[in-house]
């Protein structure tokens, strides 16, 4: 295991440097200077202008301006915000806790009850029970995140105000405290349903499958043989052997919940790093949007570095080179 | 009385294009310490019949009428609960293809520990040590036991699945084809270890077949299948020697005899019927060579014969 685990993680490092080239490339094949948008008042001067990009080190050639950025990425330097004048890595370091709150909870309801929702269905193949949870979940899944998001507003915080319209937190409340963390969790209602209703189709719809599929085996029927009870041959035989795709597609799933998250915070107003994604494309803030890619290629890869361990204690199979 | 006994037993599958009849007024006893052969070609109902007994059958499968009688209990009539203490305890299988009997993410100690835990009153350590003892018991390296199926080969895992099969030590266990699929050096030596530990635990066995070298070497009496039905019940000599029903004779012409005479083998013509909407009469009548005019149209009755039963026209004069 210990091999198995040192072998992902070196993987997982040439991924974090072939993503760091290509962030760096990819801002420097985008067409236009940042420079002339970020100073679009007439009055500056060309001479300004360079001074700026002297500043910025964008006067050097793309070599050299690769091998200054990697080593003040090597100091946790991300450089300036155009936009906010502040350091890339404040800026993410303000918004990072929100997003990890929002999306920690909804991907992990929708896994959880995914799992449950599409393991029961697979249970119970060809009943009332497994057609209800199937098309409900494949209803949800077809309706686009933020029209859902839309809807939801429109209904219960609009019309029925139920929930709050916006925001993470009451503005001006001087909650603290188990007050404040009820009033988060008030806000966060909305914008994690619509998440967690989104992606639970897929876990439903793939868990139940699998389910269906590992039921059929031969090592069921045998478990069955040995007297192991119908509770013991779902959790111990079938779930476990079942769960081996969801796992893997939870890993892939996370490279699109960046983009179900940037909806979600931008219909809900939720103050996270998809909000904030958002806002430095309207703002063109080269910088943050660069530090925000790397921020999520990063945790994709770390997210799924994690995945790949679990896999290997799920599945013994896995773990190669032992 | 017997260990177990199967009473008039008919088990079809409803499907829609119609009634299979997998198992039809099938009949048998086993008695204690004894080992009863079932032998026939693929699709007859040896598998379905086996698993009739332990109550697997799945849907659209289902008994339709008679008993299976163990240790004087009707399995058919028993409630699930009841069933499934049987299953393991009482009641064993080793499946074909004991490859896939195998869970592939356990261990294999936890797999063997298994029926222990489900069954008898006793800790995971002690279940453990038992686990450990049984993979002695059929020739596996103790050490083995927290590894994984993907390590063992094939020969292994059927050693392995012999193992939980009969770790809570069954009064009776059923092999369906335990050497199908494994080369003859390894069959040999699961067999040799199957005749061991029938004697060791004392084991009643209904064994399962196609391959009559087996079948031969294991069982005290045999039922020859046909389609769904006994057609022949001898003990093993008898048949060997003198096979009555033509399928039988039919099914011993196509195996080479090592010691005897060398004669061509041959081969049944045909295959089996298909078991939805079968003609009236006798099921082996298409591909019989000494079939009669009463063969097309009237079933033949089971009949006893100088201490053997037989289910053919030919006998019953």
């Amino acid at each position: 295991m210990k091999s198995f685990i040192l072998k992902r993680a070196g993987a997982s490092l040439i991924t974090v440097f072939a993503v760091i080239c290509l962030n760096f490339l990819i801002f420097r094949l985008a067409p236009g200077d940042p420079v002339k948008m970020m100073f679009t008042d007439p009055r500056v001067t060309a001479e300004q202008m360079q001074e700026v990009r002297e500043k910025f080190g964008l006067d050097k050639p793309l070599g050299g301006q690769f091998i200054s950025y990697v080593q003040r990425l090597a100091h946790g330097d991300l450089g300036i915000s155009f936009w906010q004048k502040k350091p890339v890595t404040r800026v993410l370091a303000e918004k990072i806790p929100q997003t990890l709150i929002l999306v920690i909870t909804a991907l992990g309801m929708a896994v959880i009850l995914g799992v449950i929702l599409g393991a029961l269905a697979g249970w119970k193949t060809g009943t009332r029970l497994d057609t209800f949870i199937v098309s409900a979940s494949l209803a949800m899944y077809s309706i686009p995140s933020f029209a859902l998001g839309l809807i939801l507003l429109l209904v219960f915080a609009y019309t029925l105000t139920i929930f709050p319209l916006s925001g993470m937190s009451t503005p001006a409340s001087g909650l603290t405290g188990f007050g404040y963390l009820k009033d988060v969790a008030w806000h966060m209602v909305l914008p994690a349903f619509s998440i967690v209703m989104w992606y639970i189709g897929e876990f439903v719809v793939l868990t139940r499958s699998s389910m269906t599929d590992v039921l059929g085996q031969e090592y069921i029927t045998s478990a069955r043989a040995k007297g192991v009870k119908e509770s013991g041959i779902l959790w111990r035989h079938a779930l476990r052997n079942a769960l081996l795709p969801v796992v893997t597609m939870t890993g892939v799933n996370l490279g699109f919940a960046v983009a179900g998250v940037i909806e979600a915070e931008t219909v809900f107003s939720w103050p996270g790093i998809g909000l904030l994604t958002y806002e430095a494309v309207m703002k063109r803030d080269y910088p943050l949007l660069q530090g925000i890619f790397l921020l999520f290629a990063v945790s994709v890869i770390l997210a799924n570095f994690v995945v790949d361990i679990i896999y290997g204690y799920i599945d013994p199979r896995i773990r190669v080179g032992e | 009385m017997s260990l177990l006994e199967v009473d008039d037993l008919r088990l079809y599958f409803y499907t829609k294009r119609g009634t299979a009849k997998a198992v039809d007024r099938v009949g048998f006893r086993v008695e204690k310490n004894e080992t009863l052969g079932l032998i026939g070609e693929s699709g007859c109902g040896k598998t379905t019949t086996a698993l009739a007994i332990m109550k697997l059958i799945k849907p659209p499968g289902q008994i339709v009428h008679g008993k299976i009688l163990f240790q004087d209990r009707d399995i058919v009539s028993l409630d699930k609960e009841d069933m499934r203490e049987l299953r393991g305890k009482g009641l064993a299988i080793i499946r074909q293809e004991a490859q896939n009997s195998l869970n592939p993410v356990m261990s294999i100690g936890k797999q063997i520990a298994e029926g222990l835990l489900v069954h008898d009153k006793i800790g995971k350590k002690e279940a453990w040590e038992r686990a450990e003892h049984q993979l002695g018991l059929v020739g596996l390296d103790t050490k083995m036991i927290s590894h994984f199926p993907h390590e063992f080969s094939g020969g292994m895992k059927q050693r392995a699945v012999i193992a939980m099969a009969t770790v809570c030590r069954p009064q009776f266990l059923i092999l369906d084809e335990p050497t199908t699929g494994l080369d003859v050096i390894v069959q040999r030596q699961l067999l040799s270890l199957i005749n061991h530990l029938k004697q060791e635990l004392g084991l009643t066995a209904l064994l399962i077949a196609h391959d009559l070298a087996v079948i031969a070497e294991t069982c005290d009496r045999v039922a020859v299948m046909y389609a769904g039905k006994i057609v022949e019940h001898s003990d093993t000599v008898s048949l060997y020697r003198k096979p009555l029903h033509p399928y039988s004779q039919a099914l011993l012409s196509a195996y080479p005899n090592l010691k005897g005479e060398k004669k061509q083998l041959r081969s049944i013509p045909g295959v089996p019927p298909r078991l939805i909407n079968t003609p009236y009469g006798c099921k082996f009548e298409p591909r019989c060579s000494y079939a009669l005019e009463a063969c097309k149209h009237q079933e033949p009755e089971m009949m006893y014969q100088d201490g053997r039963y037989v289910a053919c026209h030919l006998f019953q004069a």
